[in-house]
């Protein structure tokens, strides 16, 4: 099978994050170049995923599923960058 | 404390169309109306319950379950857009497929899946400029291969639903005449107000009359067909591996910034 992108992490991913992980910047650790992960490459296997840097093709993340675990390994990702939504007026304190 | 799914907090902002997507989850899906779209693709139009809506460009995932408990799940780019609960989807059928074949050929009105979504928020496009608003539109062009043209088609049709004032244009490379996607829809997008040039390159055997042979995608039909680099296009390609990185590599070489060029490849072909 022919690799995919990052995109297809989204629904994978999702079931463990509550934020879109693709949309997410990493770093990686063998280049330093930092892109979202939606432009990584994904190489699908019978176990899992292994996600590997769009640049330099270094391994950023491996997901490994079973039935009731998963393993989630990002062995190659020195950061990831999360946008935060702007914050909504404070309304969850009431002291 | 117990804030249990589904409790999305609205507040409006100036930020609010930044936003992420609403949350993904699993959601009952009944097929409301199948259509052939293409000699091999079908059309499926879903009832989701529960589903929050979705932006263009966005995909699920549908999953099959077999009496054993085998379970397979695929990625399906979605072709609409917007709060509707009805989802429409536009199937390719891969020879060698566990589930494509299934929805293609088998699937029925009444049916039940189960899908997993609205997935993905960097292969989004959303409408930003209004009528006469039109400095600030960054212009948008479409690369699509084969069934790639899905998301793209959703893109093109939230553009012309908002009225946005974007230049955009669509290349569009497919085997044959018969294997255009939306053909119908397209051609009234192209006709409608919100401007959409579409280019469509046939790779097999083109229509009578047809000024060009069929072929495959060259670099300088590419250059031709898209806007230019100068004026700083956001470029959505989806399509099969090949397609994509063949095209993203020219887009490149031709000037284009690597940012501003969003991929989503299908895998194999």
């Amino acid at each position: 099978m022919e690799h995919l992108d990052g995109n297809s992490l989204a629904g994978p991913l999702a079931e463990f994050f509550t934020f879109d992980v693709t949309m997410a910047r990493a770093r990686c650790g063998g280049c330093g170049e930092v892109a979202e992960l939606a432009r990584a490459m994904v190489y699908p296997s019978g176990a899992g995923m292994v996600v590997r840097c769009g640049s330099c093709d270094e391994v950023l993340a491996t997901l490994v599923e079973s039935d009731d675990r998963a393993w989630i390994g990002f062995s190659g990702v020195t950061t990831i960058e999360v946008r935060r939504e702007p914050s909504s007026s404070s309304s969850s304190s009431s002291i | 404390m117990s804030d249990a799914a589904g409790g999305s907090t609205q507040v409006a902002s100036p930020g609010a169309a930044l936003r992420a997507v609403p949350r993904a989850g699993w959601h009952a899906a009944t097929v409301a109306a199948t259509r052939r779209e293409t000699p091999n693709a079908t059309r499926l139009e879903l009832d989701v319950d529960g589903w929050p809506g979705n932006a263009p460009g966005q995909h699920l995932d549908v999953r099959l379950t077999a009496p054993d408990g085998y379970t397979a799940t695929r990625s399906y780019s979605i072709a609409s857009s917007g709060p509707s609960t009805r989802v429409v989807l536009a199937i390719d059928k891969l020879p060698d497929g566990e589930v494509s074949p299934f929805l293609v050929d088998e699937v029925r009105a009444g049916d039940q899946l189960e899908v997993h979504g609205p997935l993905g928020a960097f292969f989004v496009w959303r409408p930003g400029s209004r009528l006469g608003a039109a400095a600030d539109a960054r212009p948008v062009q479409l690369i699509a291969g084969g069934s790639g043209v899905v998301p793209l088609y959703a893109i093109a049709q939230a553009h012309a639903d908002a009225g946005d004032l974007a230049p955009f244009r669509l290349l569009y490379s497919v085997r044959t005449p018969e294997d255009v996607y939306f053909a119908d829809e397209l051609r009234e997008l192209v006709a409608a107000s919100a401007p959409l040039r579409l280019d469509l390159v046939y790779t097999r055997r083109t229509p009578e009359g047809w000024s060009k042979p069929a072929g495959r995608i060259t670099r300088k039909a590419l250059e031709d067909a898209v806007i230019p680099a100068g004026e700083r296009p956001l470029v959505y390609v989806c399509g099969s591996t090949g397609f994509v990185e063949r095209v993203a590599d020219w887009l490149v070489e031709l000037g284009h910034e690597a940012r501003s060029i969003r991929t989503e490849r299908y895998g194999g072909m």
